[in-house]
């Protein structure tokens, strides 16, 4: 078993699904040879050569665009956008088209294509490369959204999201691409999509996040630990077809949540969440739910990225606000 | 003096001329094939009178909004008559005549712009795109669909059509740039009609032709009359069976009108003299290709009273299948979202059933 980082656990499982399933091909600007920006696809262009590991002309309409006609004609497209900020020229295909194929021919025609994008903020890029937009696609019926928070759940759910049948918007955030190695066999066992993963037990409080965040929520629940409370996390992984209730079963037991994403507030993730609890958690809460959250503005150029992203300290804030209630 | 490293020229085919004479010298040998042209000339009518009574239905109110196709005929059937079933079409949304051409039905037509999604589920070949609204997004799927059956190694061509407007659009221009990058098999039709809506084509931009967008990505291009179904229909052939060679893509730019308003909800007598319209009926393509067939013998008005009568049952057939078919069921709404329905949208759907029924 390999001690392997967020990122080698992405190109590992593109190149396992690859070698198992000739439909199975990889398309985006850099993706071959120079094995991607941040080397997600390392080494596979040399390994299964330039008909499967397409390096396409500058044009991400045409990524999204080519990806799904080759799916709807029985290819497993996974398309690369080099940055979640290049994804907007891609939006049109994936929504007018991917999201509708099976529903608008009645399942005469479907779209088995994956979008990866790196996205979120905290490495120090440049400009459009640092927001967290997955609330754009989530909104959008057809569509599967797909967040990994770690090197073996990122192996796992990309081998699941290249096998669904239905398009995926996998978004990895790159900010944890190196952060941290894991363990992790190479043997092709997919993860289950459409669930949340409960990531730590606790009485007290519920703690929802995904993505990078996870980093910052797992470091806020050891600290409230040291306060003698006990706060479950919640790992959501795929944030459309939500989970609500692995979500509600939680909230259940604990009576207090709070969410956490780096994306805006306004009509993010977590505002579904909210509402969610508000449907069918109100009567098991002690307590308003919060969220933490990037903040309505403009994600910042980097020297001040970090001030937009939710802290440990922010999380904590809001945990012992909420705490306070009895 | 600089010197001049490209140049280029786009050649104009036209065999059959707007009053029913051959032209040229090098004539395919379709102009002498009368059974293929009475069988194009047939459908063709059949097309018109199929788009008149789609028309007439939406004004009656049994049909929602609706693209006509009048004036496209030659256009559409030359396109789908070049094409082998195992071939790709990906059209627009006005294309019928190519789409009978492939076997979807009349009826499927009318329930899709009657508002139902089964008119996509459509007869013609499974593989097949369905309408494509959006505008120049159906040139990548066929660029894509291409792409997957040349990775697959399987001699199968990808057919795409665009408008005049559609050719401004970026997906066009990419899927031009995809064609040549990786010489894929397909052709993209540009149906000029010389109006996007209210658009007329000296706006778009003021190149000479649209087809040398093609050449300036690569491809080789031409312009080809679309009102004469000789010339139209050896364009399409030679460029579908030239990429099912491996010799790459072309683009073929039809010259044609929209004879009629964009659809039902426009009327373009608000931006379009009505002189112009007269001199474009002198013109259309169902007109001269009986004129050609009747000096030469191959056509009278017996065969025309005939195909008139069985145009008006084939369609009004297709009517009858259209409207019996009733709305479909409101589980419909859900069960093709996702291979396997999701938890919660089960629930809406659990709920929807009981509160609807």
């Amino acid at each position: 078993m390999a001690s392997i980082t967020m990122v080698e656990a992405v190109t590992m499982a593109l190149a396992w699904e690859m070698e198992h399933d000739d439909s199975v091909v990889v398309l985006g600007e850099d993706v071959g040879i120079n094995g991607g920006v941040f080397r997600a696809t390392a080494g596979l262009a040399q390994r299964f050569g330039d008909e499967r590991v397409i390096d396409t002309p500058l044009a991400e309409t045409m990524i999204a665009g080519l990806s799904v006609g080759m799916a709807a004609q029985g290819m497993k497209p996974v398309a690369e956008a080099q940055f979640m900020g290049f994804i907007y020229a891609m939006v049109d295909h994936m929504i007018c088209h991917a999201a509708r194929m099976r529903h608008r021919t009645r399942g005469r025609l479907s779209c088995p294509m994956v979008l990866r994008a790196p996205f979120g903020g905290g490495i120090h890029a440049p400009e459009h490369r640092s927001e967290s937009t997955e609330a754009l696609f989530a909104h959008i019926p057809g569509l599967r959204v797909v967040i990994p928070s770690s090197p073996s759940r990122a192996y796992g759910l990309l081998l699941a999201a290249i096998r669904d049948p239905d398009p995926v918007v996998f978004l990895e955030p790159k900010r944890i691409y190196r952060l941290n190695k894991e363990e992790v066999e190479d043997n092709g066992e997919d993860l289950p999509l459409d669930v949340c993963y409960v990531l730590r037990d606790g009485t007290d409080l519920t703690l929802v996040t995904w993505g990078a965040m996870v980093k910052e929520t797992l470091e806020a629940a050891d600290k409230l630990a040291e306060q003698g409370i006990s706060a479950e996390v919640i790992d959501v992984a795929t944030i459309s077809p939500l989970d609500m209730a692995t979500i509600i079963e939680s909230v259940e037991k604990t009576g207090r949540c709070v969410i956490v994403h780096e994306a805006a507030r306004m009509c993010g993730v977590g505002a579904e969440i909210a509402a969610g609890l508000a449907d069918a958690g109100l009567y098991h809460l002690y307590a308003p739910v919060k969220r933490v959250t990037g903040y309505d503005s403009v994600m910042p150029l980097y020297k001040m990225e970090m001030k937009y992203m939710p802290s440990v300290g922010r999380i904590l804030n809001a945990a012992n606000e909420v705490m306070e209630v009895s | 003096m600089p010197a001049t490293i490209a140049s280029f020229k786009v050649d104009f085919y036209q065999f059959l001329t707007p009053d029913g004479h051959l032209v040229g010298d090098d004539m395919p040998s379709l102009a002498k094939d009368f059974d293929t042209l009475r069988d194009l000339y047939r459908n063709m009518v059949k097309t018109r009178t199929f788009d008149k009574k789609a028309i007439a239905l939406q004004r009656t109110g049994k049909l929602g909004t609706y693209a006509s196709c009048l004036g496209h005929e030659a256009v559409h059937w030359a396109i789908g008559s070049a094409m082998k079933h195992e071939d790709c079409f990906a059209p627009m949304y006005r294309e019928y005549g190519a789409q009978f051409a492939r076997g979807v039905k009349m009826s499927d037509v009318l329930n899709y712009w009657g508002g139902d999604e089964r008119g996509s589920d459509f007869a013609g070949p499974a593989h097949d795109f369905a309408w494509c609204v959006p505008i120049a997004t159906q040139c990548l799927h066929a660029a894509g669909a291409a792409l997957a059956y040349k990775l697959r190694g399987e001699p199968r061509v990808a057919v795409t059509v665009v408008g005049d407007g559609g050719s401004s659009k970026g997906d066009f221009l990419e899927a031009i740039n995809a064609a040549s990058a990786y010489e894929l098999p397909m052709v993209l039709v540009i149906c000029n009609n010389q109006w996007a809506i209210s658009v007329p084509r000296s706006k778009q931009n003021t190149a000479t032709t649209l087809a040398q967008k093609g050449i300036a990505g690569g491809l080789a291009s031409i312009q080809v009359d679309g009102n004469d179904i000789i010339a139209a229909r050896w364009a399409m052939e030679e460029a579908i069976e030239g990429a099912r060679n491996g010799e790459g893509a072309t683009v073929i730019e039809m010259i044609t009108y929209r004879l009629s308003d964009h659809t039902t909800a426009d009327d373009a007598t608000r931006y379009r003299d009505s002189e112009e319209v007269d001199i474009a009926w002198k013109q259309e393509p169902i007109v001269r290709l009986r004129k050609y067939l009747t000096s030469v013998g191959e056509w009278d008005d017996e065969r025309e009273a005939a195909l008139e009568a069985e145009a008006a049952e084939a369609v009004s057939e297709a009517v009858e299948e259209y409207l019996a078919l009733g709305k479909p069921g409101l589980e419909s709404m859900f069960d093709y979202m996702y291979a396997e329905l999701p938890h919660d949208l089960a629930e809406q759907r659990e709920r929807a059933l009981e509160e609807l029924k």
